[in-house]
This record gives C-alpha cells, sequence and structure tokens, in this order.
C-alpha cells in the first residue's frame, strides 16, 4: 500500500525507488521521501484525517489518551497513546487547534502494541484528536487540554 | 545534534524512547533582536528497526515540541536485539542512535 502510492509518485521519487529497489538506500531513508505534506499542510483536523487516512473516521471508546488536563507550558505538552484494539496500523496525534492540526503520524510494520508517547506544542487550549487505523478501520477519540501559556510563537 | 536512546521490559512489551536534541522551528517564529523571520527546521521523520528490520516510521510536522521526545513498544523483542533509530530533518539533516536490548 505504501509502496504502491510511492511509486506512484514524481520522476524524481521514481528514480529514488529504483535506487531503493537496488538496495542502495536502507528502508528508512527511503520512505523519508514520502513525508506526506497534504495531510501536514491541511488546516483543520478533517481535512488532515482524511489526508492522512482516507476517512474521517468513527469514534472509538478503545483509544486512552494520557494528555494533562492543563498544561502549564504550551510549547510542551505530553501525549501518550494507548489502544486495546487489533493491528494497529497507524496513530497520528492532531491539536485541533493549531494552524496545522496533524503534528505527527507513525506506521507501524510488525510487532508492534498500540502505543505512541511524544510531546506536542499546543497555540491555546484544544482538543487533541487521535486517528487510530485499526486493520483498516479508521477510529479517533480526542481529550481536551487546557493551555495558560501558548506554545506557537509565544 | 546528538539523539538518545533507551529501550527497557515493560511486562511482554519493550518501551523504546529516544530523544533527539532539535530546534523544531515552526517557520512562523521572529527573531526577538532582527525580527527576521527563522526559517522552518524541524524532523520530518523517524524510522525505528529490530535487528535491521523496520518496525516504525514516524512522520512529524511543526506540531511536535522542541527536543522532540518520541516512545514506542514493540512485542516479542529478545535480550541482545539490536534496536537502530534514524532521522531526517527537512533540511536533510540526518541523525540517530543504537542500542540493545537488555
Amino acid at each position: 500500500m505504501k509502496r504502491r502510492t510511492f511509486l506512484k509518485g514524481t520522476v524524481a521519487t521514481s528514480a529514488l525507488a529504483v535506487a531503493a529497489g537496488a538496495g542502495l538506500l536502507r528502508s528508512g531513508q527511503a520512505l523519508a521521501a514520502e513525508w506526506p505534506t497534504a495531510a501536514f499542510d491541511a488546516g483543520d483536523v478533517a481535512a488532515a484525517g482524511k489526508a492522512a487516512f482516507g476517512s474521517d473516521g468513527a469514534a472509538s471508546k478503545d483509544i486512552k489518551i494520557k494528555a494533562p488536563l492543563q498544561a502549564e507550558n504550551g510549547a510542551v505538552v505530553p501525549v501518550k497513546v494507548e489502544t486495546s484494539l487489533a493491528d494497529v496500523k497507524s496513530i497520528a496525534i492532531f491539536v485541533a487547534k493549531n494552524p496545522k492540526p496533524l503534528a505527527t503520524k507513525v506506521d507501524f510494520s510488525g510487532d508492534s502494541v498500540g502505543y505512541y508517547s511524544t510531546r506536542v506544542k499546543m497555540g491555546k487550549t484544544s482538543d487533541v484528536v487521535v486517528y487510530v487505523n485499526s486493520g483498516g478501520k479508521i477510529l479517533k477519540a480526542s481529550a481536551m487540554v487546557k493551555v495558560t501559556v501558548g506554545g506557537c510563537g509565544g | 545534534m546528538a539523539t538518545k536512546i533507551k529501550a527497557r521490559k515493560k511486562g511482554n512489551a519493550t518501551e523504546i524512547l529516544v530523544l533527539v536534541q532539535h530546534a523544531m522551528e515552526t517557520g512562523s517564529r521572529k527573531d526577538k533582536k532582527t525580527k527576521k523571520v527563522i526559517p522552518a527546521h524541524f524532523i520530518q521523520t523517524l524510522n525505528f528497526s529490530i535487528n535491521g528490520k523496520s518496525v516504525a516510521d514516524v512522520a512529524m510536522g511543526i506540531g511536535v515540541s522542541k527536543n522532540p521526545l518520541v516512545g514506542i513498544r514493540v512485542k516479542n523483542a529478545k535480550s541482545g536485539d539490536k534496536i537502530e533509530v534514524s532521522w531526517k530533518d527537512n533540511k536533510g539533516e540526518t541523525g540517530g542512535a543504537k542500542t540493545a536490548v537488555k
């Protein structure tokens, strides 16, 4: 799936794909070429979610978001995602009121667990929305985080 | 820019934590003295692999905090398994770190 979209790229990226196919590049470097620009540039969660997952997703109670109720410093807000959903292919974290909501997305291959932790910037009080691809099904959950001092240009 | 990696067992899973020292500039911040916009400079991709096999690909945008701390968990990691992480930013700079499961 990933490889297919990768091969559909421009001439430059297909040259890269050839190099990757020939084993000249390690997988990590080859994949670096497919940073999902459209998803990261989208201005709201729905659009970013659609760009990243191809669907808006359904709400799920099986996604646990661990984030502070109130963040003193919006520049560093720890977010942990844990899910009991089966076959987790990817997890993405969005900050609804940031100018570019998509903060990060992880794609798993192999023996990974539905777990992802990171720290995000938050401009102001906002919902943190998490999308999970569980065996092709797109599910989401959200948690509100209050921010007293913003982290975007503040 | 230093990259630190740590792997520790948590029940059946092994947690891999990575800390990268990186500015993660958004491209919308201004230098207070010169009033010039500081160009965007942030990590875009970060790959985790175990014994040479990729297990997770992280994509990041400007919404990730300065000095990203990223954690994932994997099943079935054995003592001695080699864990490697490598990242690349929007200016083409790269970095990484290696460790082994204890």
